[in-house]
């Protein structure tokens, strides 16, 4: 439970993290420029207000989407915002984006005050929402050119961009085709395109990759990072798969019920659970519960469905190990798998609600 | 027995790893080569709680314009992907009422007043009805956050979108017309006036359409209304005035589409009173620029919410 109290994601100065690519990627903001914080937000609340049932329909409860959020994003890093299924990932960057006014807190993107002056949002950053309703009967070419132009660029550079942008996210084949009648990734990388068209110094992405094989998450990712590399574009992610996450970030917030729960690079927040190791178990058809050893480790366990998982130290792990796959527990046992602990671990042992954690996928 | 059950021990620290799971070659950028985007093009430095910090450049924004000929191109182009088959039933259902009032009416100004109703009838279909189902659709699909989080002036949007459904009926409307004045033997001299009463009375009713659409609380309620105004415009614009009661020609006044009927009804007369037609016109208008510019304060209300 040791992070359950932090709310906030500062730069950490002192912290040595990790030696994998991540971290050093993160250093980037904080040397090159001093510090130099793209976005900036404090106290980010917001609740949705409850909604009385109607004859027959039961109302809402009030829910608090966003509590005390505070995060920095810092110039040319790639954040990533992590969290199960109504978590409030996507309710936080509306905030940010200028589409909902926060009930308090402050939200500060390049200098600009966006709580205030919210239409400025729209020069400073671009936004790919997890819908795209307002696209779907145009074709692709004409929904990357005519975002260009309502981007503010004029019609020659709009139409330069738009072939540049689909080229190089391999989209130029179906430029032609309205986006209703594409597949649900190839659409999703469409309107990716869009918010490449009329370069923007930050972009903040609402599950950008969801639905797309891994040729197109390629292209998104390479992508993104060209835009870092040659403008040190800084990107703002959600997601809830745990892989994406533990390999295209810089550092990761984690939200759980509207409040971040851990701030780090990924390698930093694995440490927090780094002297255990992670059993999964998938039994044939249901866990023995008649030997004693697996009916003790059922304690421990998240159980979904034939499968549980279990955060444990060496020696438990060994044990355990020991225990299923000898004696009458082995004819029970369908697979099982030991790996050192990802940030899927970490979520539980911040305290992240057990049940939700099934909503963060590995894929 | 066989062994069924695999052991697969992984070392995610391992570098090979990462490459394993999303093939990807992320650069690491170094610091020197980052380019301060924002100080290089000359943005201005403050004073804050973090200290100094640089205040960005906006982009630009999108001229009103260029933005709304942009909305404007790609309304059409996704209008005539999906609605042409609502534009033949807007056609044949005006086509259809006029040939069911030829038994009914005897000719003259109420034969004048049908042709007119039924014409500007396809205008109500399209740019009232359909556009108001629209942005009902769009705002509670969160489709609106689209061009929200874009540097568009809003009657950019509002504009553009009324004005591609106002254009869209423009061959119902013909077809209509000329059926009508051919089925009634009125003169198709000054036809040419449906330049004019195209353009204004779909700018009324497109924008009432896209009121109607966007205030509404759900999407449902924006299509009924939608469907409302355009039976009202169905009744109150073909149904001969004179026989009306009194209070429904009074609801026939406030009709943005009554003052389009009318003028296009006077001019198949034998001798127009161009004044009268002007000053329809005229009324038109000015309910056009009205009921847009609600659509546009409506708009931006819908946007942040
Ligand atoms: N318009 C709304 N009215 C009321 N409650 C809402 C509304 N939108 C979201 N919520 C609630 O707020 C919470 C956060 O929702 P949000 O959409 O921000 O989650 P999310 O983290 O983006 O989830 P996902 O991963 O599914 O996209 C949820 O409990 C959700 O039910
Ligand atoms: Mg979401």
């Amino acid at each position: 439970m040791r992070g359950m109290r932090r709310s906030g994601c500062l730069p950490a100065s002192e912290r040595v993290g990790g030696a994998g690519l991540a971290s050093t990627r993160a250093q980037v903001g904080r040397d090159g420029q001093g510090g130099d914080v793209v976005c900036a937000v404090r106290d980010l609340t917001k609740t949705y207000p409850a909604v009385r049932g109607r004859r027959n329909a039961p109302g809402t409860p009030e829910v608090r989407a966003t509590d005390g959020v505070r995060i920095d994003i810092r110039r040319g890093e790639i954040f990533g915002l992590l969290g199960p299924n109504g978590a409030g990932k996507t309710t936080l960057v509306r905030q940010l984006t200028g589409l909902m006014r926060p009930d308090r807190g402050s939200v500060e993107i390049l200098g600009h005050d966006i709580v205030r002056h919210p239409e400025r949002a729209a020069r400073i950053l671009a936004y790919l929402g997890q819908e795209s309703t307002a696209l779907d009967e145009l074709t692709v070419s004409l929904a990357a050119e005519t975002t260009g132009r309502l981007r503010g660029l004029d019609a020659r550079t709009a139409r330069a961009e738009r072939d540049a942008v689909l080229e190089e996210l391999g989209l130029t084949a179906l430029a032609a085709r309205p986006l209703k009648k594409l597949s649900g990734g190839q659409r999703r990388l469409a309107c990716f395109a869009t918010a490449l068209v009329g370069e923007r110094p930050f972009l903040v992405l609402d599950e950008p990759t969801t639905g797309m094989d891994p040729v197109a998450r390629r292209a998104v990712w390479g992508a993104v990072d060209r835009r870092r590399a040659e403008h040190a574009t800084t990107v703002l992610l959600v997601t809830h798969n745990v892989i994406e996450a533990e390999t295209v970030l810089d550092r990761v917030a984690v939200l759980d019920r509207g409040r971040v729960i851990a701030c780090d690079t990924p390698a930093g927040l694995k440490e927090q659970v780094a002297g255990e190791v992670r059993l999964e178990l998938v039994w044939r058809e249901r866990a023995p519960l008649d030997v004693p050893e697996v009916a003790a480790l059922r304690d421990r366990a998240v159980e979904s469905g034939r499968r549980w998982s279990l955060r444990l130290s060496p020696e438990e792990a060994r044990a355990a190990v020991a225990a299923v796959t000898g004696g009458a527990a082995f004819a029970a046992l369908d697979d099982f798998t030991l790996a050192t602990p990802s940030l899927e671990d970490v979520y539980l042992a911040l305290g992240g609600s057990a049940g939700s954690v099934r909503g963060l996928v590995k894929a | 027995m066989s062994m069924r059950a695999s052991a697969a021990v992984r070392n995610r620290y391992k570098d090979d790893s990462r490459s394993e799971q999303e093939p990807l070659d992320v650069s690491v950028v170094p610091a020197e080569v980052v380019p301060g985007a924002a100080r290089a093009d000359g943005s201005r430095s403050v004073q804050t709680e973090a200290g100094a910090r640089a205040v960005a450049d906006l982009g630009p924004r999108a001229r009103l314009w260029p933005a709304l000929g942009a909305v404007y191109r790609a309304q059409l182009s996704r209008a005539r992907v999906a609605r042409i088959p609502l534009l033949f039933v807007a056609t044949f259902q005006s086509v259809g009422i006029m040939v069911l009032m030829r038994g009914v009416v005897d000719g003259g100004g109420e034969a004048r007043a049908v042709v007119a109703g039924s014409s500007v009838l396809v205008v109500a279909f399209v740019a009232l009805n359909l556009l108001a189902q629209y942005f009902g659709q769009l705002r509670a699909s969160g489709g609106l956050d689209h061009y929200a989080t874009l540097p568009v002036p809003p009657a950019a949007v509002v504009l553009g979108a009324a004005a591609a459904y106002a254009s869209f009926t423009v061959p119902g409307t013909l077809v209509t017309a000329v059926v009508g004045s051919v089925l009634f033997q009125l003169p198709l001299t000054h036809l040419w006036i449906l330049v004019a009463v195209i353009p204004l009375a779909g700018a009324a009713l497109a924008g009432l359409g896209a009121a109607l659409g966007l205030l509404a609380p759900r999407p449902e309620l924006a299509t009924l209304l939608g469907q409302l105004g355009m039976s009202a415009a169905l009744l109150l614009g073909v149904l001969p005035p004179d026989r009306l009661p009194t209070v429904v020609q009074w609801a026939r006044d406030l009709l943005p589409s009554t003052y389009g009927v009318e003028a296009l009804g006077l001019t198949f007369g034998p001798d127009p009173d161009w004044g009268v037609v002007l000053l329809d016109l005229a009324v038109c208008a000015g309910v056009g620029v009205a009921s847009l510019a609600v659509a546009t304060w409506a708009y931006r209300r819908a946007a942040v919410r």
